[in-house]
């Protein structure tokens, strides 16, 4: 558990060096995700990495346990909203159409663009669609 | 010992509002369990739900409840992080779709942005409110470091981040079953650039292939957000 909790940390802290170090735009931990997905893809290339040894590794378990708890990890951030919900004040109905048409909007357009270009595209039907 | 001088040896250590916030994660899993994971019955929306009410209760300000629960918040990092292994499991799917995803990005982060400034502008909201609204679909470290560059409020930039996180959670499943859509990936790529994390966390409990773009489509937006609001922002408003 260690060793996996360090791996997480590791490339967390190196992508929160190099964002703030090159004052790049991108938050350290989406920095520290893409150098975990190239460090496994370059470790599996040097040595054969089995999706099942993957998901039994230590960086696995950890990763699937955090994954599997992600909602938890927004209390605390949601619960602070709540104190500021004041901010809202006389403009609390505008903002809160906003997000609802917005999000709803994103949604649609979002998904449609999606599902246009693949088949546009002529895309094959994949394991992701069940 | 007394129960005043108990209450404050609570509020001075981080163990109580540690546990309680993990306690009322649990009760508000076992209640979406209970009507099997509806989308209204939101874990996050009921968990903050009962600690606001415990708060207020127990007369506690944020920061005391903060020394607790910062070690919860702190996973954020190292979880976003961790999006990198079912990224890399499902590596080839991801290589597959990628020019639907680089449409759904752009399409998708521009409606965003501008759907939203638009709405609120039409209803008399003023400029620096609107700069605070227009972020509100990327990450929230993100979307406050980009309202406070362009003048807006950071503070209410992450309370609407957290709101758009919710309401997305909760929209989207039955929206996407209503249009018959059961392509995962496109249903987690939607929910992930709408709605962020905790869209991405809703997407993770319907579909393992679904929480794995919800992830990449939070990244993509994380780097392209910023750059859009910034240009697009000034044609707006």
């Amino acid at each position: 558990m260690i060793r996996g909790l360090f791996v997480l940390l590791f490339c967390q802290l190196v992508g929160e060096v190099v964002a703030r170090g090159l004052a790049l735009p991108v938050p350290g931990p989406v920095l520290g995700l893409a150098l975990l997905t190239a460090g496994l893809a370059a470790w599996s290339h040097w040595r054969p990495l089995s999706d099942d040894a993957l998901a039994a590794s230590e960086v696995g378990r950890v990763a699937a346990g955090l994954l599997g708890s992600l909602s938890l990890l927004f209390v605390p951030a949601g619960v602070g909203v709540v104190q500021y919900a004041g901010l809202f004040g006389q403009y609390g109905l505008a903002l809160a159409l906003a997000l609802v048409v917005s999000t709803f909007a994103t949604l649609l357009a979002t998904v449609g663009a999606f599902l246009l270009v693949k088949r546009l595209l002529g895309l094959e039907h994949s394991e992701g669609e069940a | 010992m007394n129960s005043f001088r108990l209450w404050v040896y609570l509020q001075t250590t981080p163990l109580f509002w540690l546990a309680a916030t993990l306690g009322a994660f649990l009760v508000a899993e076992a209640l979406a369990g209970a009507v099997r994971r509806n989308p209204l019955v939101n874990p996050v929306l009921i968990a903050v739900a009962l600690i606001a009410a415990l708060l207020r209760l127990t007369a506690t300000d944020y920061q005391t409840y903060f020394n607790g629960a910062q070690f919860v918040h702190f996973l954020l990092g190292p979880a976003t992080v961790a999006l990198g292994v079912p990224l890399y499991r499902n590596l080839a799917l991801v290589r597959r779709n990628l020019a639907p995803m680089a449409a759904a990005l752009i399409v998708g982060s521009l409606v965003a942005v501008v759907s939203a400034v638009g709405v609120a502008a039409a209803l008399g909201a003023p400029r620096v409110v609107l700069v605070s609204l227009a972020p509100k679909s990327v990450t929230a470290g993100v979307a406050m470091a980009v309202s406070e560059s362009l003048g807006g409020i950071p503070p209410l930039t992450a309370a609407l981040v957290i709101a758009t996180g919710i309401i997305g959670a909760i929209m989207v499943t039955p929206l996407m079953n209503a249009l018959r859509i059961q392509d995962y990936a496109a249903r987690g790529f939607s929910v992930g650039l709408a709605s962020h994390g905790i869209g991405t966390a809703r997407a993770f409990s319907v579909h393992p292939v679904a929480g794995v773009f919800a992830g990449v489509a939070m990244g993509l937006n994380a780097v392209v957000t910023p750059i859009l609001v910034a240009l697009v922002l000034p044609w707006v408003i």
